[in-house]
């Protein structure tokens, strides 16, 4: 069993469905020779060739409406968007087109492009290079919208994707892209859109995903220490939200915090928090509560420690909650 | 001194392009140059078939525009005076090449086999479109401005990877169709599809219908240089053809057409014509434009001149009689089969939503579905 950091994961995952299917195309900005800027297509283009790893126009709008293009006929194009904000300038072809044409074609049209996003914060960069867009883009149907936070994941979730006949928004949390871990390349997780309980607690539940998934374990841990057993839950699918496992966790501890980058407001915690609100009203001895980003543009790196969440303001969540 | 300097380069004060036009507005045949080789083909067989697609496309337009009238479409967007525009391109394409529409191609889709009817059906609200574009070769209607000229480039990309491109065999040479309008030459997404284009030599034509009018626009708002011009600085070659004169559409767009499966690169092609209509039926142009100016165009009617040409050839009467017949019989079946469209079911707004099943939308479809069984066992109660 291989020990890959989560880049690597990712592109061992490129690699094989690539091998496996020759209209599998790589589509981005600096993806060839350079390998992207953070090396994910590292020497895919020098083994697949020019024709199959496309450095594209540093035109984001262009880059998914043409891979649209290619889909209809019959390619599978993953895109790589350099930075999570660099991808504003394609929201209008994902929007309306790419996640419309198969109902707009009334479901003879399928569109199986995957395009891959570098998001979240905390590597120090200048501003739109540490967003989180991903509940600005599960608003819209059509997409399919999942986030690993493990090398394991990265592998299998990479190649689910691809396999998807559905457009698929595949976040990679990019401050992790370093860390690393065991990868079982002879069998897959739980399935893309499964939610996965991490560990199993007691006293409060604990939903995070991507980049938080590491400070929430820690939380995990810190908890525990202060004698609180905290479940632990990686989303892994924003797009379905796999409710059912929240649910069921909730019944069992009665609370629930959620935790992510992007901001609270109208975030994936907003809607996790009215869906288990209604499904286990009677189960519930607190309010859900959210921890995550401010209603606030990005800071400067000086400050994004403030802006992220992390272990203390996770825990004083976990204490919020339990204080009712 | 720097007026001047912009004054001599601003191309607003130079004298006319040219514009190839091989049929006068009077219905005179003219030689056009290096594109008479690819109108010398049709023959007057040919010609006549050009005219009764014109004439029913026309029809169909017609129907179109009262069906709203009368409360049977939500919207209708005529094409009316682009026939030969249109038409002149639908009948330059092999059955491999592969259009991506606006949603004003109404004369296109009719040479690519797409039902009138299903056209009426979208602007009826049964749905979004819904035919089946690898059926046809003929993409979904785009009703955001120039969106489409992406999916067309990087379609044309996917066959330039297949190889289906300057092989020499006209079974496989592939071109793709960009439509768009003047007033999506202003969009960020066609200068997008020129810039991709240019770079990978994609075999795309892009076909310009200059109809003068978005919605109030004239082309002046959108753009300082002749429209044919504007691939230039993409590395993409223009023309301007006369859009109004179906053979030298024909002809250019043969020719073009010709060119891009080759592999000689993408091209432009601006067709000059005018939207004798309205934008749609919500659209006013007694508000923004002049009746004079309408009327000059009237002048230059594509089937007009046609059949003045085709009259001309010795061309029985009992022929137009024929074709009007025929458009009757089309306007009667479409007006049927249009007004007696079934109620689409609710189920549709959530079976297409995404191909394979999604917990939410299944979701929401049973709690939906369930809500409106509701009302049907109330009412069969309080029988």
């Amino acid at each position: 069993m291989p020990t890959l950091a989560l880049s690597k994961a990712i592109t061992a995952g490129l690699r094989k469905a690539m091998e496996d299917d020759d209209k599998v195309v790589l589509i981005g900005e600096d993806i060839g020779k350079l390998g992207g800027v953070f090396r994910v297509t590292e020497g895919l283009q020098k083994d697949f060739g020019q024709r199959r790893v496309i450095d594209a126009p540093l035109a984001e709008s262009g880059i998914v409406g043409t891979s649209i293009g290619m889909a209809i006929r019959g390619y599978r194009p993953v895109i790589e968007i350099q930075f999570d904000a660099f991808i504003y300038p394609a929201y209008d072809q994902i929007v309306t087109q790419l996640a419309k044409l198969h109902n707009r074609t009334r479901g003879h049209e399928s569109l199986p492009v995957v395009i891959r996003v570098p998001y979240g914060g905390g590597i120090g960069s200048p501003e739109h290079h540490s967003e989180s867009p991903e509940a600005v883009f599960a608003h819209h149907a059509g997409l399919r919208i999942i986030s690993p936070s493990t090398p394991h994941d990265a592998y299998w979730m990479i190649q689910e994707a691809i396999d998807s006949p559905d457009p698929v928004m595949f976040f990679e949390p990019k401050r992790r892209y370093w860390l690393r871990g065991e990868v079982d390349t002879d069998n897959r997780g739980p399935g893309p859109h499964t939610a996965q309980v991490v560990t199993e607690g007691t006293d409060v539940t604990l939903v995070a995903y991507g980049p938080l998934m590491p400070t929430a374990a820690d939380v995990v841990a810190a908890a525990a220490d202060e004698g609180t057993s905290v479940e632990l839950i990686d989303l892994r699918s924003l797009n379905p939200i796999d409710f059912d496992t929240i649910e069921a966790s909730v019944k069992k501890t009665g609370r629930l915090v959620v935790t992510h980058e992007a901001p609270v407001f109208l975030g994936l915690g907003a809607e996790i928090a009215a869906r288990i609100t209604e499904r286990s009203f009677y189960h519930l001895e607190a309010p859900v509560l959210r921890v995550g980003g401010f209603h606030t543009p990005y800071p400067g790196s000086k400050l994004e420690h403030h802006y992220l969440p992390d272990l203390d303001r996770i825990l004083d969540g976990v204490d919020r909650v339990l204080a009712y | 001194m720097t007026s001047n300097i912009a004054q001599a380069s601003d191309s607003r004060t130079s004298s006319e392009p040219r514009m190839i036009q091989m049929l006068t507005p009077d219905g005179e045949r003219i030689s056009s140059g290096e594109y008479d080789a690819f109108a010398a083909e049709l023959d007057d067989e040919d010609l006549r078939g050009f005219y009764k697609d014109m004439v029913l496309v026309r029809r169909v337009d017609a129907e179109g525009n009262a069906l709203q009238r009368q409360g049977q479409l939500g919207l209708w967007a005529p094409l009316l005076g682009q026939e030969a525009a249109q038409i002149g391109m639908g009948r330059a394409l092999r059955p491999q090449d592969f259009v991506f529409p606006t949603y004003r191609e109404h004369g296109v889709a009719w040479c690519r086999g797409v039902a009138p009817e299903t056209l009426l059906g979208l602007f009826r609200g049964q749905n979004h479109g819904g035919w089946d574009p690898q059926e046809h070769n003929f993409h979904t209607y785009t009703i955001v401005i120039g969106s489409q000229t992406l999916h067309a480039t990087g379609y044309a990309m996917g066959v330039g990877l297949d190889g289906e491109v300057g092989t020499g065999d006209p079974a496989r040479d592939t071109a793709t169709v960009a439509c768009f309008g003047d007033g999506a030459t202003s969009q960020g997404d066609v200068s997008e599809a020129l810039t991709f284009a240019g770079a990978f030599n994609a075999p795309v034509l892009f076909f310009c219908q200059n109809n003068q009018w978005a919605i109030s626009e004239p082309t002046s708002v959108q753009t300082r240089v002749p429209l044919f011009m504007r691939g230039q600085g993409f590395g993409v070659p223009g023309v301007r053809v006369d859009g109004n004169d179906i053979i030298a559409m024909y002809a250019v767009a043969r020719a073009s057409l010709d060119s891009v499966r080759a592999g000689h690169g993408p091209m432009l092609i601006e067709a000059f014509t005018y939207r004798m209509g309205a934008h749609t039926t919500a659209d006013d142009p007694t508000k923004y434009r002049d009746a004079a100016t309408t009327e000059a165009w009237a002048a230059k009617d594509p089937i007009t001149r046609l059949r003045a040409h085709l009259e001309s050839l010795g061309t029985p009467e009992e022929f137009f009689v024929e074709v009007d017949a025929e458009a009757d019989a089309l306007a009667a079946r479409i007006r049927e089969n249009c007004i007696s469209m079934a109620e689409p079911d609710p189920a549709e707004i959530f079976a297409y939503a995404y191909r394979e099943p999604h917990s939410l939308v299944e979701e929401e479809r049973a709690e939906y579905l369930d809500y409106l069984a509701s009302f049907e066992d109330s009412t069969e109660g309080a029988r």
